[in-house]
């Protein structure tokens, strides 16, 4: 397996390293003047996140106001090294309670270094997981104070508690979990945390210019250009976890996804009930899940590690349920006035709500006045973004608010090109809905002692990419 | 394989790249595999510019007849975005769309009367006269545009004309008669414009002299205006006017971002790697290691031998043996150490190379799981034989080895089993095995292509092309005494074909053009070392013949089934070149021939 990554670099927005780690000595300490001279400071920043200069690759990502730079000499595996950082950005933030940027970074330089030393060993990732780090790495973060997550040093892990044996817990048969945990109250917590990402296509014709006439007249598809449809809809959906169990529990979870009910009704010889089920895609589980079980019995059973974790991830594109319809107008009138009506429709349960709805309606740059009306929420004209930004803070289901609005655009004789028309985008969370219709049917718990345990399931969806062509 | 993939596309921006990259290696061997899943690759307004770059590439390589309208339709949308680069681009990917479906023209006359640029008017009206005998109505939308022949701009008045004449060869109908009279009429004398009189006159002149397209045409009353311009013989400029005018054009293939397959093959090897997102096979990028990775491989540190490994990336050998240990080490993370402890034994107990030279490696240990295979025909005593090498760079024991031989022109086969039973970690084994022709040929023209199955019964089945040299057939009866090659020349007078080509590179010659310039021929030096390897694989000299200041040998051969070769090599003094011209019953082996002979001089 190709190495990930010969040295990793932090730099903040303006170049300066903020701290690195070296991991071979195959790429010169001097590398990142390379990564500062020819892509900071050129136009090629956020054209391709892998660059080569030299005889070094660099792969680098932006979070916040941090990049990270990864640099290699040897044909690397890129990927792994994304992922890697992607890995470590997570691990950092739950190290440091949420927020990740140069404060954080500045604030915990040891603790960085600490895991930096721990997470990739020559190259090579090793393990990220969270859970397992903090019992070994008990340094805690320091938090800013504008940090607004709330503090959860209510660990599992009292530090006056003996560290575990680390291959041990490493290489036993349970990996993840530490034998001999007790807890008064057994818990387990579970999130069905689920993001619709659409594509909607456009209402009608939009302006063309000669040459897609011309185009459009050889494949004759004049007729396929109707109102509004689904380009594109899918939902990734992840599964989180927290178990508060005490020993060695063994957890089976039930959902209503079409082929785990189809193999259950096939064993209990049984027809399978009516009601709905659903086709995952692609189910992708953590470690802890027993995939030999998974694929005889289609069952999800797993010892789960003690915590916060993330049991499974999948993705569905059949018979998505998308909680809005959107359906804008908008008309130019003239070269100086637009009217902009915007319908957006909640199709779940009318008992449900969203919350934090925002939708926004991009208008051209050269906007110069605007003016609302809305039957729910507030709106306003955004010149930062160029957009009209409506928000309505509770969407109770089965409505339909509108928006309609006037703008007046400055009229200028250089802006002959026509207005592109970015797609409308709206943010929303829907809790206790999914898009995708995934329920969990059960989740049973079994452990030698045989204690109770109380069971606590949630579930949101929320907006992916959710965009609009209008 | 299709979800995995797509859901790769909902991770992180650069993971998303990364995963496109391959996804378009992946999408050039396997189109399938993900075809009915385009619409996941249609850009998101937010994308940065390199995974839209990315999408869209992809998206063009997935355009089929199911999803053609689709994808047209969202580039349109992407023309009308901002990014100057990416509406370019956009733009670009209709094109090729529409370079792979022709398909759907007959549509198209509709919009004509809508157009209003002379450019899009003289595309419309070129794709009017090409696809002339699919659109019903091509005369009356030509017609139309005749009566306002003069006012139209230069461009389109040539291709009027063009596409008047197309129609008219394609259907010639009394109403084009009068039709094609006007256009004539009008493009020699109500224009100045002399490159359109230089079209027509040459049309006319074609459609006069055409037999075919004239023969109740009333054109040749007319004076042939091209006899006054051109003053020639009409027999010597007789050519089909349709030859001219409907002259096969060529296919415009679209072949950017088209990989080798070679290449592609060894990308597909390194996916996820650098060497996926860039294109290029790793040692094209991966740069020596620096000196001192030389220092730290004498260290204790183990460091040392995983240095040795980068700076090696094209060294096939020695990554062979590295690969296997590096497979074990890196999943057991925690037991790093030991795994490599185990990876220094290795360099110690090196397998013992069989003696014998070199053989091309035809299936690499990185695509055999380990597994190396090099291999050549060869001929010995009269006898061919298939001489194989087995290396085996895996960490399992590999036994019950199987060969065969797919259809090939010469109807090799193997004439006994595989004499390679087992074959331990790190050991390798080679072996000769008798071969006879003409078992299971295969029709068609000859090819050099020999497929070659081997089993074992550890792994799959492994399957690779090794290249068919002519000269392993060269039979010990081929010589041929001077009287004798005559004969056969003149037996052969009709049958024999002249074959000629130019061996580019002075293989022969190159330690000596130095020295001997033009005072000796080259071939009296060669003479004496090359004679003796042609005759060595069966090519003997028959006679010499010298001319004003060139030399020709001449030579024969002859395969089995008696087919004979003719050679004749030809070289000119003071240059440095080989020509080389054969004659033989079967020309359709020629191409192989020439290839047999300029390995043969190569050696």
């Amino acid at each position: 397996m190709p190495v990930a990554a010969s040295a990793i670099y932090f730099l903040n927005l303006r170049g300066d390293v903020l701290i690195n780690r070296l991991y071979r000595d195959d790429v010169g300490g001097n590398m990142v003047d390379a990564f500062r001279m020819h892509i900071m400071q050129t136009k090629e920043l956020g054209t391709c996140p892998v660059r080569q200069i030299g005889g070094c690759s660099f792969f680098y990502m932006r979070i916040s106001n941090v990049y990270i730079v990864i640099v290699v000499s040897s044909n690397a595996n890129v990927a792994c090294a994304f992922k890697f950082v992607v890995e470590a950005v997570a691990l950092f933030k739950s190290y440091f309670g949420g927020a990740f940027d140069e404060d954080a970074i500045r604030n915990n330089f040891v603790l960085i270094y600490e895991l930096l030393d721990e997470i990739m060993d020559f190259g090579y990732p090793q393990n990220l997981s969270p859970e397992i780090l903090k019992l070994y790495i008990t340094q805690e973060g320091v938090r800013s104070p504008f940090s607004s997550k709330a503090s959860n040093a209510q660990t599992a892990y009292p530090s006056d508690k003996p560290v575990p044996n680390a291959t041990l817990q490493v290489t036993g048969a349970v990996g993840w979990r530490r034998e001999g945990l007790v807890y008064k109250k057994n818990e387990v917590f579970l999130d069905i945390v689920e993001s619709v990402n659409l594509l909607m296509s456009s209402k009608g014709w939009c302006w063309l210019w000669k040459l897609f006439l011309l185009m459009y007249a050889l494949y004759n598809i004049n007729h396929l250009v109707i109102a509004g449809s689904v380009l594109r809809c899918d939902v990734t959906g992840k599964i989180l976890m927290k178990c508060f169990l005490s020993g060695m529990p063994d957890l089976k979870l039930g959902l209503n996804d079409k082929i785990g009910l189809e193999k259950e009704s096939q064993l209990k010889s049984r027809p399978p009930k009516s009601g709905k089920t659903i086709e995952l895609d692609d189910v992708t589980f953590h470690q802890c899940v027993n995939l030999t079980r998974f694929n005889s019995e289609k069952t999800v059973s797993f010892v789960p590690p003690d915590g916060e974790f993330e049991l499974m991830k999948y993705r569905i594109t059949e018979g998505v349920n998308l909680p809005f319809r959107v359906l804008p107008t908008i008309k130019e009138l003239g070269r100086t006035r637009m009217e902009v009506n915007v319908k957006v429709k909640s199709v779940f349960g009318a008992k449900m709500f969203a919350l934090g709805v925002v939708i926004k309606i991009p208008v051209p740059k050269q906007t110069a006045k605007t003016s609302f009306q809305v039957t729910s929420g507030r709106a306003k004209y955004q010149a930062a973004i160029d957009c009209l930004v409506w928000k309505i803070r509770k969407f109770p289901g089965q409505t339909e608010p509108t928006l309609s609005a006037e703008v007046e655009l400055i009229s200028t004789m250089a802006e002959k090109k026509s207005w592109t028309r970015p797609p409308i985008q709206m943010e929303f969370q829907v809790p206790m809905f999914t898009a995708s219709g995934l329920r969990v049917r059960f989740l049973k718990v079994w452990e030698k002692s045989g204690y109770n345990t109380v069971e606590w399931v949630r579930y949101i969806t929320k907006a992916g990419s959710y965009e609009i062509r209008c | 394989m299709a979800p995995p993939l797509v859901t790769l596309l909902s991770a992180e921006l650069e993971i998303q790249y990364v995963s496109l990259r391959n996804i378009n290696l992946i999408v050039q061997k396997r189109p399938t595999i993900i075809a009915h899943e385009i619409k996941v690759f249609f850009c998101k307004y937010n994308d940065p510019i390199y995974v839209k770059m990315e999408k869209l590439e992809i998206m063009i390589k997935l355009a089929s007849d199911r999803n053609i309208d689709q994808v047209l339709l969202e580039f349109k949308e992407y023309a009308t975005e901002v990014d100057v680069d990416f509406v370019r681009r956009a733009v670009r990917a209709i094109g090729r769309c529409a370079i792979k479906y022709e398909s759907i023209i007959s549509t198209l006359s509709e919009s004509l009367d809508t157009l209003d640029e002379p450019e899009a008017n003289a595309s419309m009206i070129w794709i009017v006269g090409e696809y002339a005998e699919r659109i019903d109505n091509a005369d009356e939308l030509l017609k139309s545009f005749l009566e306002s022949f003069p006012e139209e701009p230069p461009q389109v008045q040539l291709q009027l004309l063009t596409a008047t004449v197309k129609l008219f060869l394609k259907k010639p109908t009394e109403g084009l008669q009068q039709m094609i009279q006007v256009a004539l009429n009008n493009a020699t004398v109500e224009t100045d414009n002399p490159d359109l009189c230089d079209r027509t006159y040459i049309y006319w002149h074609l459609l006069s002299t055409d037999p075919e397209a004239c023969e109740s045409f009333y054109l040749k009353t007319f004076v042939d205006p091209m006899w006054w311009v051109f003053p020639v013989n009409p027999a010597s400029l007789f050519r089909s006017a349709k030859d001219v005018v409907l002259a096969e054009k060529p296919v415009i293939s679209d072949n950017s971002n088209q990989l080798d397959t070679s290449l592609l093959d060894e990308l597909r090897a390194n996916i996820a790697t650098l060497s996926s997102v860039y294109d290029k096979p790793p040692d094209a990028f991966v740069t020596r290691a620096k000196t001192a990775s030389q220092r730290t491989e004498d260290d204790d540190c183990p460091g040392g031998y995983e240095k040795g490994y980068s700076a090696n990336v094209a060294r096939q050998p020695s990554l062979a043996q590295v690969m296997p240990a590096l497979a074990s080490l890196v999943p057991d993370l925690l037991n790093y150490r030991i795994g490599l402890e185990n990876n220094a034994i290795i360099p110690a107990d090196e397998p013992t190379m069989p003696s014998g030279p070199p053989l091309p490696i035809l299936l690499p240990a990185y695509t055999g799981q380990g597994l190396q295979i090099s291999a050549q025909l060869a001929q010995q005593d009269g006898q061919i034989f298939y001489s194989l090498m087995f290396e085996n760079n895996s960490q399992i024991t590999l036994d019950g080895f199987l060969i065969q031989f797919n259809k090939n022109s010469f109807g090799l086969a193997a004439a006994g089993p595989l004499q390679v039973s087992l074959l331990a970690p790190a050991a390798a084994a080679r072996t000769l095995l008798p071969m006879v022709l003409f078992q299971n040929m295969s029709p068609g023209p000859p090819s050099s292509l020999l497929q070659v199955a081997v089993k074992n019964n550890q792994q799959p089945v492994w399957y690779f092309n090794d290249k068919i040299l002519l000269h392993v057939f060269f039979t010990e009866d081929g010589r041929m005494e001077r009287t004798s090659f005559l004969e056969v020349r003149s037996l052969f007078h009709i049958a024999l074909v002249y074959c000629g080509t130019k061996l580019s590179k002075p293989y022969i010659m190159k330690d000596h053009t130095a020295e001997r310039s033009s005072s000796m021929s080259f071939w009296s030096v060669i003479a004496e070392t090359t004679m003796d390897r042609l005759a060595a694989s069966n090519v003997f000299f028959t006679a010499k013949r010298k001319h004003a200041n060139q030399d020709a040998w001449y030579f024969s051969a002859k395969i089995p089934r008696g087919i004979p070769f003719l050679i004749e090599l030809t070289t000119v003094i003071g240059s440095p070149g080989v020509k080389c011209a054969t004659k033989t019953p079967n020309p359709e082996l020629a191409p192989l021939f020439f290839e047999a002979i300029e390995t043969l001089l190569k050696i």
